[in-house]
């Protein structure tokens, strides 16, 4: 199933915080994250995920730090900030609050469709 | 190529944006190693995991364009003056204390030429003042070795001598010729500065080409900015002081624009990135419009022929417009992607430079018919001498942008050809400077 490009962008930063409320985490780990929880229905190019990142970073909703990786690699970590856990919480009420609108619809056409 | 390689040169092609800095570049080459590895690990080999990681992380455009949205502070901080903490410290310092020589060598001409008798030997000297200091900044910032930096102190010393001691007549025109081409011959000890030296380095030559022509917009820019400042101090002034606006420019106005020349020489290597994207862009306009104007100069001459009003000073302008000629085809070349296929702007070039020669010849033709009938003057000889160099270097580019249109050689040749005719100008310039004043007794 192929997820339409500008939801896939509304729902980059909920998703990313939300990944991030697991625990701090990196860019490629964050990605397999995604495309585990979707099943792969999610397309997403990888370079894209970076500029978001550093905007969540430039905005406080993420903290940054420098480490390394099991083969010695630099490697950014971020991890959220509780403005970033706020941030998610307001975002959390307005996706429920699309999702009881959209399923209410759909559930009352699937009933009357049957 | 190995994987490492593979990843250079991609990291180097994200990098070129200026909004990616190399910090984020270290991000994303991670990433590109991980899923790499995750690939390798899932049976492909190394280019196939490459091309594939490569295509995930999506095209450099799109990707440096995001960066560049996200980060658009970056692109502007690039002109800012910004210094790092890696960046050293010696060529800011070295420009602050030879910007205040220069200033301080450049008032106290000023102050001997106030005299109401100024020797003739002061005005010839100007040059001297103003490039010498330009010259010590190098030897500083390149850590000339002493034995180095004594034969350039050599150098400007018998120069110094040569042009103050010359036995000129009053109202000489050797001496105005002097004092026009000693400039010239300075700005090639500014050159052997430059390079630190290594005089013999085609690369290193041809990178004082560059810094000529980058230095040359630097200072244009220092300039325009000092007009306007003057400009404006000039206004602010009049109407507590209308009387004192000249001294202050007399004053304000030298020493701006000998500080001018070491900083616009510190700013071509501190700021390199900003006017190298420039000089191109520059020569990409104005290439096409002098090749018009060069094709619709030359057929006009040759339709028209040549006046009887052919003197000194319109060979002088045909000097500067073969200069220009040459430097929008050297810096042109010089931007020039080496892997590029031959394009219209080397077909232009050729067709500018064609045209450059064919109006020179007509001027030149007429000029020694000229001089046939009226002798030679010190004026004819330098005006003429210059021509002829120029022109033999147009000639042999222009046979060499023509098998670069036809032939496909690489466009390195006409660097190379540059680089290895710099000491037929510097000779020359000199010679007109130390032998031509005696040849024609000082007249």
């Amino acid at each position: 199933m192929n997820v339409d490009k500008d939801l896939v962008a509304a729902m980059a930063t909920p998703l990313v915080l939300a990944i991030l409320v697991e625990g701090r985490s990196y860019g490629y780990a964050i990605l397999k994250r995604v495309r585990e929880l979707s099943a792969g229905d999610l397309e997403w190019t990888d370079g894209m995920l970076y500029p978001l990142l550093h905007r969540l970073d430039r905005l406080g909703y993420v903290s940054t730090e420098w480490g390394e990786s099991d083969e010695g690699r630099r490697r950014k970590y971020y991890e959220i900030t509780e403005r970033g856990r706020e941030q998610l919480a307001d975002q959390r009420r307005q996706w429920e609050t699309a999702n009881r609108t959209l399923g209410g619809l759909w559930g009352l056409t699937a009933q009357t469709g049957a | 190529m190995d994987l490492d390689t593979h990843v250079a040169e991609w990291r180097a092609s994200i990098l070129r944006s200026r909004a990616v800095d190399p910090a984020d570049a270290d991000e994303l080459e991670s990433h590109l190693r991980d899923r790499v590895t995750d690939l390798r690990a899932a049976g492909l080999d190394d280019d196939e995991a490459f091309l594939i990681a490569v295509k995930r992380l999506g095209q450099v455009d799109a990707l440096t364009a995001e960066y560049a949205r996200v980060h658009s502070d970056r692109l502007w901080k690039q002109l800012a003056l910004s210094r790092t903490d890696d960046e050293p410290r010696r060529p800011f310092i070295a420009m602050l204390a030879f910007a205040a020589l220069a200033v301080v060598l450049n008032q106290t001409a000023r102050l001997l030429t106030l005299s109401p008798e100024p020797d003739a030997w002061l005005l010839r000297d100007v040059g001297l003042v103003i490039f010498t200091p330009l010259v010590g900044y190098f030897a500083v910032v390149r850590r000339m070795p002493l034995r180095r930096s004594l034969v350039l102190l050599l150098i400007i010393g018998v120069l110094a001598a040569a042009v103050t001691l010359f036995p000129f007549s009053a109202d000489s025109a050797t001496s105005l010729i002097v004092a026009i081409h000693l400039p010239i011959v300075l700005w090639f000890v500014v050159g052997v500065a430059y390079v630190g030296g290594e005089v013999r380095a085609s690369g290193r030559r041809m990178d004082f080409i560059r810094f000529t022509g980058e230095w040359v917009i630097y200072l244009a820019l220092i300039v325009l900015g000092g007009g306007v400042l003057a400009g404006l101090t000039a206004l602010i002034l009049s109407p507590i002081a209308p009387d004192a606006i000249g001294e202050v420019l007399a004053w304000v106005v030298p020493s701006g624009g000998a500080a001018g020349i070491i900083v616009a020489a510190w700013l071509v290597e501190a700021k390199k990135s900003v006017i190298e994207n420039l000089a191109p862009v520059l020569t990409a306009i104005f290439t096409p419009l002098f090749a018009v104007m060069l094709v619709v100069a030359a057929v006009g001459y040759a339709i028209a022929g040549l006046g009887r009003e052919f003197d000194r000073e319109l060979l002088t302008v045909f000097d500067v417009l073969l200069i220009v000629v040459l430097g929008l085809v050297v810096y042109g070349i010089s931007a020039r992607d080496a892997a590029k296929r031959v394009g219209v702007m080397d077909v232009l070039r050729l067709v500018a430079v064609v045209a450059a020669i064919l109006l020179d010849a007509l001027v030149l033709g007429s000029m020694i018919a000229r001089v046939g009938e009226l002798g030679f003057t010190p004026n004819r000889v330098a005006a003429l001498g210059l021509n002829i160099v120029l022109i033999v270097n147009l000639f042999v580019t222009a046979v060499l942008l023509a098998r670069i249109v036809w032939a496909r050689t690489p466009a390195a040749r006409v660097e190379r050809w540059q680089t290895d005719y710099l000491p037929v100008f510097a000779g020359w310039v000199t010679a007109v400077v130390l032998v031509l004043p005696a040849v024609f007794a000082f007249r």
